[in-house]
């Protein structure tokens, strides 16, 4: 299946059927079905497993997921389907005749529970030293189908060694199910392809490029892997032990960040439906756990605003001024570790259209250590950052070596946003029902501009509401600073803002179509850089990467499950909190200004800007020793 | 090594010229010919040919496909082995014949990797057909261009399956496809595909010379035409059998000269095992069906042994897609070893037979429906004699 | 591997693609071709057929790791597989496999030092009627016995 040039990594026995339809009524007509005695009409072609869904019937499964193409290999989906003798998987039968179906009957009932139980003699662990315990579909299966004993035996010793040695992700293959949904994620959700099946028959294996440990592949630690694996395989590597330390001992002053991102997804660890935001809440939680101080992201999220703009102003003058070929354009976002190291990995040649601007994480932990602890008078060898990210490929980006431009390690540990509800409820603490706080100063409040940047386009909407502002000194031609064609969860989306009746400073900008784009999710990032390479986006002068589906808000750090509605919903709370806000510019956050009047004097893209707040990436490559 | 009986349709004078015949003919009709021959697929799942060939004759596509199944892979099957070497003519004719029928343009043949030693007499006998102009553009002017291509696979059994074999022809790893569709509507890279074995289409240009009725007039009413047997084991004459279907069992040990027999396999290890005191039951769609082997055991053999011989190869040939067949089948293969040590009870023994009846309604493909069979038909059968002696 | 010897695989393998094709349909006849120039397809080898036929090396490696033909590590002169399924088995195999481990001094599933022969089992090759049956390389060995293995061994040299 080929739509342009781009192919589709889908298997073809899984891409929309082609079945010849006999009438020209079955085009787009209904098929009458009977579910279980009762009939229904359902659209020609759909699954068995889609029509249940449309009419509320349940039918467990394991391999399936709704981001993802069909596996049909856990079979646990089975379902019995009159005059065929097999029992079909309804996660991939299509319905293109009138088919009676049992979903329940005593075949379906025995097969199922045979096929967990032998799912469960293969599953090395137990429930209760898990970090998926209560979240678990494997779990929560055995619970349906009531089982109280092995009854193919159970495993007694691991057979895998649990693969540690990355900063980001945590492989147990010993808890694997080899539903495969990782490696649909890696190779055809993200296209970086890391997580492969290896080997045939009972030795088959799920894992790297000669089965070698994760950090040392081209992985780039975006976690979507963990968000959708069903059980405890793969997790994220957990500082949260080491955190209590420094919590707990009164030398250190523990200062913790938070983005806007896991405030908004952080209520389904508690029960709460997606799409409800608790940063005040939050604010209140991570006091009484005992953080010294409760700072906001977003605050560097308007720095980077700043620098990241005048970068792109800088870049544009260069091209347009003064012609200087060795100026890249587009420019790049790179607040994004997962999409910075697939740059790294598979277009290193294109590094220097990166920012050179640092993630809004990485700038704080530089200002924290540096201006904070003169303000302060804290020694900054004291100082303890953590900073509480969706993101798994943070976890990457504290560690890299250069990201020590305070002088001492900026920030100590990414935390996510699961592992930080692990956290609150440690300390007995039921977060929605906490009274609302603020955050500390001498950071405190943030504009709205910087609480966007976790959905995809916030990065680009946040900036075009500073950058055209600066340049036309008139506030952007959008409703209520809506800058609708940033917003929605499409893969990739262009569109221009014309730059007319410029300031006298910026004439050289007068009358030029300022196109941007923005991507989401790496698969959607090699469209982009493979146009690039072609030569076809020669008149875009910004581009916005995620790297995750649907933005910060889909990372995986966040909350598991994930689905494309729940990340729908994520993306409502995160525009609705910000509508609320009283500042939703970033060059009006007082903070920031106070930031650069005392501090960054010399402004943005200044030598000090440049010495804390930007940095150098790495020619990576993607070939695997 | 040729055929060891007199042999009913595989004579080299009933194949005459079948072959132009057929390209005489409009491609409808011979689709039409071969389901009134009664014609079933010879590989082993049965499947009525003429039914597949219409449905991909039938099915509007800019390209279409026709793939040999040649990756003869279960045990005690050796007949396709025989036929590629002695009827290698028939072979690719049988495979124009289809791709002239079904309108496509290429052939493929999935030759096992373990026959290379096959590919220069195969390449020698299509190279003949392009000389002769009956392979190639504009085939005995009938303006009927045809390709056929020679692909070896790489040691996997379960790449026998005909949609694993389109994964496999397409460079992916051989694990089946979710069916429907089929590849008869979506097969090789997403074109109509037939997928015959090489007995099946071997056995087209003789149809198409002598007629569909006297194919018919063969067998029984469910099983039309003959059947090649691969026969080997505790016999004095083994080798490959051309048999009418419906032959007996009994009839069929005489032919090979099996003494003191005590069990026979009949269709390779996912086929079933029958005991000495069934020998009035025949071979046929109907009864025991066949892929083409039997293997013949006599009274010195340790069915245990020979059970975890056929367990020991399906789960190395597993392809591990699927959770019934991939660890199932190591199940079952534990559960024998634990009867080998007298550590299996009878209660643990009736799970497994029920396991194996999930796994027959529940794999992904034919190799995880059917390797419980030997498990199940071996300690059924003998389940006495083995509970004994353990 | 030396600099050379990389850029000589190198050439090889764009030659190959050449030969057969850039699509994922040419992958298997490639890398057969690889397994049986070099007796195995080295970890360099799949990137380079994966960076040129535009997938994945994790996609390269769980294919080559599928096939039972297609080998990463061992390398040998000359693959020897004896047949261990059921009428080879009945035929008397295991005496075939006790003078083949005994006269080439290793364990089934191991190479020797020299990296001559490698040997291991392999299941039905088709050749139920005349067994016990073996493949070295692609030649296939019937009706065993332990003096002819010794004479086929002999005549390898």
């Amino acid at each position: 299946m080929t739509d342009g040039n781009y192919v589709s990594r889908t298997p073809v026995s899984q891409q929309p059927l082609k079945i010849e339809q006999s009438s020209p009524h079955d085009i787009g007509g209904l098929v009458e079905i009977e579910i279980n005695s009762k009939k229904f009409k359902v659209p020609f072609g759909i699954t068995i497993l889609e029509a249940c869904k449309l009419f509320d019937i349940h039918v467990p499964t394991l391999c399936h997921h709704e981001d993802l193409c069909i596996a049909g290999v856990c079979r646990i989906c089975s379902v019995e389907v009159e005059g065929m003798r097999t029992l079909q998987a309804s996660c991939s039968f299509p319905i293109t005749q009138s088919i009676k179906i049992h979903t329940s009957s005593e075949k379906v009932r025995k097969s199922r529970r045979h096929i967990l139980d032998l799912l469960l003699s293969e599953h090395y662990g137990e429930c209760y030293s898990c970090v998926r315990n209560n979240n678990c579909e494997l779990q929560k299966l055995a619970k349906e189908y009531g089982v109280d004993f092995y009854r193919f035996g159970h495993v007694k010793e691991p057979y895998y060694d649990i693969d540690k040695s990355s900063y980001s992700i945590v492989r147990d293959m010993n808890k694997c199910i080899l539903c495969r949904r990782c490696v649909r994620t890696c190779i055809d959700l993200q296209e970086v392809g890391v997580l492969e099946a290896l080997n045939r028959g009972y030795d088959t294996k799920i894992t790297t490029f000669l089965d070698k440990p994760i950090s040392e592949v081209i992985c780039i630690n975006c976690g979507q892997c963990i968000n959708r694996c069903p059980t405890g395989a793969l997790r994220t590597n957990d500082p949260s032990d080491i955190i209590w330390e420094a919590i707990d001992n009164p030398k250190k002053h523990v200062v913790i960040q938070t983005a806007p991102s896991p405030r908004a997804a952080i209520g389904e660890e508690f029960g709460l439906p997606a799409g409800n935001s608790l940063t005040r809440e939050l604010n209140t939680a991570l006091k009484m756990i005992g953080f010294d101080r409760v700072f906001d992201t977003n605050f560097t999220a308007d720095l980077t605003i700043m620098e990241e703009g005048t970068e792109l102003l800088n870049r544009l003058k260069a091209a347009i001024v003064d012609k200087d070929e060795s100026v890249k354009l587009p420019q790049f976002t790179s607040c994004s570790p997962g999409w910075v190291k697939y740059c790294e990995h598979f277009y290193p040649d294109f590094l220097s259209h990166l920012s050179t601007a640092k993630s809004p994480q990485q700038m704080f932990g530089a200002v924290i250590k540096t201006f904070y602890a003169q303000e302060e008078n804290i020694d900054p060898a004291d100082i303890v950052t953590v900073a509480l990210m969706p993101c798994s490929a943070k976890k990457f980006e504290c560690n890299r070596p250069e990201m020590v431009d305070s002088g001492f390690k900026d920030v100590d540990f990414g935390l996510t946003t699961r592992e930080l509800a692990q956290m609150i409820k440690e300390a007995g603490i039921n977060l929605p029902d906490l009274p609302k706080s603020n955050f500390d100063e001498p950071f405190g409040e943030a504009s709205g501009a910087g609480l966007i940047f976790g959905a995809t386009g916030g990065v680009m909407e946040a900036a075009l509401r500073s950058v055209y502002e600066i340049v036309t000194g008139r506030t952007v031609p959008f409703d209520n600073l809506v800058i609708s064609p940033c917003r929605g969860m499409e893969g990739v989306r262009e569109a221009s803002i014309k730059l007319e009746n410029v300031k006298d400073e910026w004439k050289f900008l007068e009358g030029v179509e300022l196109k941007f784009m923005i991507a989401h999710g790496t698969a959607n990032a090699k469209k982009v850089m493979e146009k690039l390479k072609k030569g076809e986006l020669k008149d875009v002068h910004f581009v916005e990467i995620m790297g995750c589906p649907g933005g910060c808000l889909g990372g995986g750090g966040q909350p598991i499950p994930t689905s494309p509605e729940i990340r729908q919903k994520r993306a409502e709370a995160i525009y609705k909190e910000e509508a609320e806000l009283p500042i939703r510019k970033s060059h009006e956050n007082p903070h920031v200004v106070y930031l650069y009047s005392k501090f960054l004097t010399e402004g943005p893209c200044g030598h000090l800007s440049h010495k804390l707040l930007h940095t150098t990436y790495t020619k990576r490559g993607n070939y695997i020793a | 090594m040729p055929i060891l009986n007199k042999p009913i349709v595989f004579a080299k004078e009933n194949f005459g010229d079948g072959f132009e015949k057929g390209l005489k003919m409009k491609p409808i009709d011979i689709v039409l010919a071969v389901r009134e021959s009664g014609l079933k697929g010879r590989g082993g799942a049965g499947f009525p040919t003429g039914t597949k060939w219409m449905l991909a004759a039938t099915a509007i596509a800019e390209k279409k496909f026709v793939v040999c199944n040649a990756d003869e892979g279960e045990p005690g099957t050796f007949k396709d082995r025989v036929l590629l070497t002695e009827f290698t003519e028939q072979v690719l004719q049988g495979i124009i014949l289809c791709g002239y029928a079904i309108r496509a343009q290429v052939g493929y043949i999935y030759l096992r990797g373990e026959y290379e030693y096959m590919v220069s007499q195969i390449n020698n006998a299509i190279q003949k057909l392009k000389n002769e102009n009956k392979l190639g553009k504009n085939i005995l002017g009938k303006g009927f261009d045809f390709e056929i291509e020679l692909r070896l696979g790489s040691g996997a059994y379960v790449c026998g399956e005909e949609s694993a074999l389109i994964e496999s022809l397409e460079g992916n790893r051989g694990e089946p496809r979710n069916r429907p569709p089929y590849p008869v509507n979506t097969g090789f890279m997403g074109y109509p595909t037939v997928v015959n074995n090489v007995e099946t289409l071997a056995t087209i240009p003789a149809i198409l010379n002598l007629g569909s009725d006297w194919y018919r007039n063969i067998g029984t009413d469910k099983s039309r035409g003959s059947k090649l047997i691969s026969v080997s084991g505790d016999v004095e004459f083994p080798g490959v059998y051309e048999i009418p279907f419906g032959t007996k069992i009994k009839d069929m040990l005489e032919l090979v000269g099996a003494k003191d027999t005590k069990a026979i396999q009949i269709g390779g290890a996912s086929g079933t095992c029958i005991s000495a005191k069934e020998l009035n039951r025949n071979l046929s769609f109907e009864d025991l069906p066949t892929g083409g082997s039997i293997i013949v055991f006599n009274n010195s053999r340790n069915m245990l042994k020979i059970l975890k011989n056929f367990m020991e190869f399906f789960v190395e040939e597993s392809c591990g897609q699927c959770t019934p067949c991939r660890i199932g089948n190591k199940k079952l293969l534990d559960g024998v070893n634990m009867i080998e040590k007298g550590e299996c009870s009878v209660a643990y023994l009736k799970e497994l037979l029920s396991l194996g009846e999930t796994m027959r309604i529940t794999s992904k493909c034919g190799l995880g429906q059917s390797s419980p069979n030997p498990f199940i038909s071996i300690l059924t059968t003998f389940g006495d004699e083995i509970l004994a002696t353990y | 591997m030396l600099g050379s010897e990389l850029s000589d695989l190198n050439i090889e393998i764009s030659e190959l693609v050449e030969k057969h094709g850039n699509g994922r349909q040419s992958l298997l006849p490639i890398l057969q071709e690889i397994q049986k120039r070099h007796g195995h397809i080295s970890g360099h080898a799949q990137q380079e057929v994966a960076r040129l036929l535009d997938i994945h090396p994790v996609e390269v490696n769980g294919v080559v790791s599928f096939y039972a033909f297609l080998k990463t590590g061992i390398r040998a002169k000359y693959n020897i597989r004896l047949c261990k399924t059921i009428s080879c088995e009945l035929a008397n195999k295991a005496s075939i496999a006790k003078t083949l481990e005994r006269e080439l001094g290793i364990k089934f599933g191991e190479t020797t030092k020299d990296e001559r022969y490698s040997l291991e089992y392999i299941n039905c090759l088709g050749m139920c009627d005349q067994g016990p049956a073996m493949l070295i390389n692609n030649e296939v060995y019937t009706s065993l016995t332990p003096h002819k293995v010794i004479e086929i061994l002999n005549n390898l040299k």
